[in-house]
């Protein structure tokens, strides 16, 4: 089976240096072990946050009528900022520190896939929880349970505003006069599952839409199913009937179209282009996706299809890696200290690191909709998110290790044999330290994975 | 992106690089006086509620909770009143609007391949995403000799309206670095064999990021800032460019995708742009806003009737709002369907009764003075024109 250690750390992992597994069987048994990046650095999860969501909620509407609340609520308000603040760390030092650098690739992946952003402050964590919660636990298993986690997961509930639809002839529409929303059920299947180019229409979205009435979220209880918000009678989603109360008909219809074949394709495209090319190879995309078909969707398998094709072991660099990845690979190459990331102030977390990757096109954790971020090269790699990864290897990498490392070195640490010869001549002929390591972290090499 | 294509092997210095020096000395005179500034809006805005169709018979019945306060624009239509602010450019005939119009995409009502058609200016012939440059680059590869400055993409996001084979340029907020000039020699040397990197290099080494100050209004932990901070230097800095060589602007403004509680959730998309609108005239001074047509437009419009939750669903006929000096404004255009069940697109949605790209084809012709037959076939290929409205003064 093809396997490189330079390869697997640059395109499966976040860089080098990194510790090699050895063999393609060597990374899948990794997966097919316990998840210790999130034993080790834990994030809070939902139940944590919801006592103060809830006084969030409380001094919300005190305040309005009195001014003296404003004071309490801003310091409920920092302080889930600070709980948020706590679970951005956790996803950046496990990405930084975990030896199993395909496992966070991977949780990466998956929590684009499943893109859930929050803007207000009692919403920012709900990406963080959704990832800890539904995510990494199910991303080394069954697709159709990975998708049934993440659907019925309050932070998806609520992003996609399923919290907010009502069947209309439910005993909750009827007397409130509320109806449908139908934004998840249609990126559930536009995104989540079939893709925009299968044969699902506008009466497939409305009939899920009036399927998953009922789901909701309960600060207390987390997801519930409230009888009283559901549409009755039978819905029909791509040729299938579903009837019946309670959860059972909502869960079948999440395995039902788990399992149809535009799933498997639009997946296996999508992994192929994520991991290995913007525009893959076919054999690599059919690869994958027989092995979806062939094995149901166990994602494991999935993964050994990609990682056992030989296209995904070719030495050209295809793809540009997104300002995320570019941070933690410099974080790495660098060698700062997880540490370092996890007790550094707000402050100076914000200038070195959160703001760089917004001005670089990636603000944490906030792509723009559901859709998440672009796989494309040319939508990373432009004049100004260039600009700002010059930037930052010029200026930042003296302020975060001290000394600086041998440009040199650095070339051999974090590239090995990908350092090209241009780069090595560059980098010999810097003016000082400083610049050399900033030629190495703006160099394409370094930029590509 | 064609920009690259233009730049590789383009070094720091002018001078050592005759090509350039031409293209750059060109100037815009291929355009001659008239702006044109496309703003996409981004999720899909509400035309149904942006301007109101307050003498159709259904439409209170189809939004008992999001209608209201309209301000009354021609007896029939009422502006909401998020962009009360623009009345008297409304009056003065320098803001006007289109409704029942739309993008040839429909059905799948996905925001992405409808921007990916808006954008494209392509019809449901070609592929979403297969048309790799915009209509607005299209009509600058009509025009030989332009120089790069003649057109701007403005802001971080990447604007495929304006990608393609002409040369543009692109300018975001923040952005100043001093790279050494050994620097920049080694960062060429690096760049060199990597057309990518290469491409936007040297835009890139002009620009580079002021990290101080940068953004603090975006991502997870963003702070507070004034609340236009960012138009407002979009705006700025677009206008100072408008003022002098620069044609033609496009950028973009999010927010639109108003599913739950819209009449909180479409207040701050529409306060911006009024004021991108209003700033954008104080900024060009009377003379240059005179010569100049902003047109605003969206992926689609949405569902008639609101939803469950007191938002709108993704539809399919829409407005565009269009503002300038040069515009005949203080009137709706387009022709109106009628919001009666039967009259809706598929039950559920305004009916589109104009395309999208027709009025910008309009607005082209009537500023650069286009052929048709460009229009038709570079530009948007598959449209027909229909004409006669007579967008401009």
């Amino acid at each position: 089976m093809p396997y490189d250690p330079t390869i697997a750390a640059i395109r499966y992992g976040y860089g080098l240096p990194a510790a090699d597994p050895g063999s393609v069987a060597a990374m899948l048994d990794r997966l097919a072990g316990p998840d210790r990046a999130l034993a080790d650095w834990p994030a809070p999860n939902l139940a944590e946050t919801v006592p103060l969501v809830q006084e969030l909620g409380r001094l919300k509407v005190l305040r309005r009528n009195d001014p003296a609340q404003d004071k309490p609520y801003r310091a409920v308000a920092a302080e889930l900022m600070q709980m948020t603040s706590v679970a951005g760390r956790a996803v950046i030092v496990r990405c930084m520190q975990s030896p199993d650098g395909f496992r966070e690739r991977l949780a990466g992946f998956w929590g684009d896939h499943f893109t859930v952003v929050g803007r207000r402050p009692e919403t920012r964590i709900l990406p963080f929880v959704l990832l800890d919660e539904a995510i990494r636990p199910n991303m080394t298993g069954r697709f159709a349970d990975l998708l049934t986690a993440v659907t019925l997961h309050p932070a998806m509930l609520i992003y996609l505003d399923q919290v907010s639809s009502f069947g209309p002839a439910s005993i909750v529409g009827q007397r409130r006069k509320r109806g449908l929303n139908e934004n998840l059920a249609r990126e559930l299947l536009e995104l989540h599952t079939l893709g925009v180019g299968a044969g699902y229409g506008q009466d497939d979205v409305r009939q899920l839409a009036e399927l998953l009435t009922g789901l909701t979220y309960d600060l207390r209880r987390g997801m519930v199913f409230d009888p009283r918000r559901a549409e009755p009678g039978a819905e029909t989603v791509l040729g299938q009937v579903y009837d019946g109360k309670g959860m059972a008909p909502i869960r079948a219809a999440l395995r039902d179209i788990a399992a149809r074949p535009e799933v498997a394709a639009h997946l296996a495209r999508k992994l192929a282009v994520h991991f290995v090319a913007d525009d893959p190879d076919p054999a690599l995309v059919a690869a994958i996706e027989a092995a979806w078909v062939g094995s149901g969707g166990d994602l494991p398998v999935v993964y050994g299809a990609l990682l056992g094709h030989a296209a995904a072991w070719g030495p050209e660099l295809q793809k540009a890696r997104q300002p995320f990845d570019f941070m933690i690979a410099a974080l790495r190459a660098l060698q700062v200290p997880g540490e370092d990331i996890a007790r550094m102030g707000f402050g100076p977390l914000r200038r070195m690191v959160l703001e760089p990757m917004a001005a670089m096109g990636q603000p944490f954790k906030t792509p723009g909709g559901p859709d998440g971020w672009s796989e494309a090269a040319e939508a990373w790699i432009t004049p100004q998110g260039l600009a700002a990864r010059i930037t930052w290897g010029m200026e930042v990498p003296p302020r975060l290790v001290r000394p600086l490392p041998d440009p040199v070195d650095l070339a051999q640490r974090a590239l090995g044999p990908m350092a090209s010869e241009r780069l090595l001549w560059a980098v010999a002929r810097a003016e000082n330290m400083r610049e050399g390591v900033g030629l190495v972290l703006a160099s394409p090499e370094f930029n590509r994975r | 992106m064609d920009r690259r294509r233009f730049l590789i092997g383009a070094g720091c210095s002018v001078a050592a690089h005759p090509l350039m020096t031409t293209l750059t000395l060109a100037g815009a005179a291929g355009l001659g006086e008239n702006r044109l500034i496309v703003v996409i809006l981004r999720g899909a805005m509400d035309g149904l509620d942006v301007v109101q169709p307050l003498g159709d018979a259904a439409f209170a019945g189809l939004r008992p909770g999001l209608a209201g306060g309209a301000l009354p624009l021609d007896g029939f239509f009422g502006l909401h009143p998020g962009l009360g602010g623009l009345m008297p450019l409304w009056t003065a005939g320098d803001v006007g609007f289109v409704h029942a119009t739309s993008t040839p995409y429909r059905d799948k009502r996905s925001h992405f391949d409808g921007q990916d058609l808006l954008e494209a200016g392509t019809g449901m012939d070609v592929a979403p995403g297969a048309q790799r440059d915009g209509w607005l680059n299209r009509m600058l590869q009509a025009v030989p000799g332009l120089s790069a400055e003649t057109a701007f993409a403005v802001g971080r996001e990447a604007i495929p309206l304006l990608a393609g084979a002409a040369p543009v340029r692109n300018w975001a907020p923040e952005q100043k670095l001093e790279l050494s000039a050994q620097s920049r020699l080694l960062l060429e040397h690096v760049y060199h064999d990597d057309p990518l990197f290469a491409g936007a290099a040297t835009e890139a080494m002009d620009l580079a990021a002021d990290l101080g100050e940068a953004r603090m209004g975006e991502g997870l932990m963003a702070q507070a800032v004034p609340k236009f901070a960012d138009v407002d230097r979009l705006v700025a800095f677009a206008a100072q460019r408008l003022r002098g060589d620069t044609r033609i602007a496009a950028f973009s403004l999010s927010g639109w995708d108003t599913h739950r509680g819209q009449q909180a959730a479409i207040a701050g998309p529409l306060s911006r742009l009024e004021r991108v609108i209003l700033q954008m005239q104080a900024a060009l001074g009377a003379q240059v806003w005179g010569k100049t047509v902003l047109m605003a437009m969206t992926e689609f419009g949405r569902t008639a009737a609101e939803n469950g939750s007191r938002g709108t669903d993704h539809g399919t006929g829409g407005a565009m709002v269009l503002a300038g000096g040069a515009l005949r404004g203080g009137r709706v255009l387009g022709r109106w369907p009628g919001l009666a069940e039967a009259e809706l697109y598929d039950r559920r949605d305004l009916m589109p009764t104009s395309d999208v790209r027709d009025w910008a084809a309009q607005a082209m012709q009537g500023l650069y003075g286009f052929d048709r037959a460009v229009l038709e076939g570079a530009v948007f290929p598959g449209l027909q024109m229909t004409g006669g409205a007579g967008l401009l003064r």
